[in-house]
Parts: structure tokens; sequence; C-alpha cells
């Protein structure tokens, strides 16, 4: 088990009603935690327009994930 | 240099930022809040950014966008909070040697902002409902209940 941070953003926030958890998950990778989110805040599916992001620096959603780290949950972006 | 900020876009201001002798073309692109969307009637809008993101992300563009078309001079300047229709949300100038390489990397730019950092748009309609711009598919399978 890792502890994790997740942040969440625009509908992500407002969806899960906090704008950030820490939660201790066995995930090994970024998507294994959005798993894990959208699980506990009720949702079923996958999305391929999301991004992420850990430790601020931009990330994919294969990218491994450690104990302490912060993963921050981008929905689809609409800049401009 | 790209900035995020939470008042009114200064245009005039940046674009007398962006002087420079050996530039022989200029080139801006404005984003303005508009009335509609998708068939709503939009009153307003309401960004949210992600802003050390937004920097690091957005002067990678603006790297990636000097190395195509080589500039002398770049500038974006991003909005947050809420906007009144009309108003200015997105402000990009470019000065270059020409205009080629002034027109083609504003393009790249705002193309590449709008796709890649973390800024996302709430439309607040007349109606008084709101929503997520680029949500809808989110809605439907994921976070969303």
């Amino acid at each position: 088990m890792k502890t994790i941070t997740v942040r969440y953003f625009a509908m992500f926030r407002e969806h899960a009603g906090v704008a950030e958890e820490t939660l201790r998950l066995d995930a090994r990778t970024a998507h294994d935690v959005f798993e894990s989110t959208r699980a506990r805040h009720g949702s079923t599916e996958p999305n391929g327009h999301c991004k992420v992001a850990i430790n601020d620096h931009m990330a994919d959603w294969d990218s491994p994930v450690n104990d302490g780290d912060t993963v921050l949950l981008f929905p689809p972006v609409a800049g401009g | 240099m790209i900035e995020v900020s939470d008042a009114p876009i200064d245009t005039a201001a940046l674009q007398r930022s962006l002087t420079n002798p050996a530039a022989g073309g200029y080139c801006a692109f404005e984003g303005w809040v508009r009335n509609e969307n998708e068939g709503h009637k939009v009153h307003r809008l309401e960004y949210e950014a992600y802003e050390p993101l937004v920097i690091s992300e957005g002067e990678k563009v603006l790297a990636e966008a000097r190395e195509r078309f080589p500039y002398l001079e770049a500038r974006c300047v991003h909005r947050v909070g809420l906007l009144e229709l009309g108003e200015c949300a997105v402000w990009i100038g470019v000065a270059a040697p020409h205009r080629d390489e002034a027109f083609k990397a504003c393009r790249y730019i705002i193309d590449e902002i709008k796709v890649r950092l973390p800024i996302w748009k709430k439309e607040h309609y007349a109606s008084g409902d709101s929503g997520w711009v680029n949500c809808e598919r989110c809605a439907a399978h994921g976070f969303a209940d």
C-alpha cells in the first residue's frame, strides 16, 4: 500500500466534493490511482481525454507512482 | 513568457513589450468570450488553471514554436476567474523578422495551448445552468455519477 495525495481539478473537484485527499492505495501506476478514485467517487469507465501529472510534472497513465507522490487528475482541458 | 492573470489583459502594453528593432512583422491573437456555444446562450465564462503546469507546459510550447518558426519575441497571457462577454480570455503576441514566422508561430502557440495546458472553461448559460466545456464524455462515461 502507498500513501498517495490526489488533487482534483474543475469538474473532477466538483464531483469528488474535495480539492484534495490523501489515500492509502494499492496502486502501481497513475492509471491505477485514477481507477481507484473513480470507483471511490462513483463512476465506471476510463477517459482517454483526461491528463495526469505526478508531483507537478506531466505524466502518462502508465507512469509509476511511489509512496508519498501527489497525483493531479485533469479533466479534458479547454483553454483559449 | 507565459502568464496567468485574474485581471483584464492590457493588450496595448503587451504589444509594446514585444518591441524589437529586428522585428519586421508582429502578429497577435485574442480569444474573446462569445455569447453562444453549441446552441446554448452563454452569459459569462469562468476559467480555472493550474498555474505551475500552465507555466512549465506553456514555456515548452513557446520553445517549440521558436524552433519551428524562429521568432524574436513572444508572450502569452491567459485569464482566470469570471469573464464577461467580449472580454479577452487569452492573448498571444509574436514579433519576428518577417510576417510568415509571426503568423505561424502565433497559430502554433494558440493551437497547442488549447489542447495541452491545464486550463478549464465553465460556461454559465442564460438559462442559469452551467457546464464544463469538453467534459461531455466525462459526464457520460467517467467521473461524473
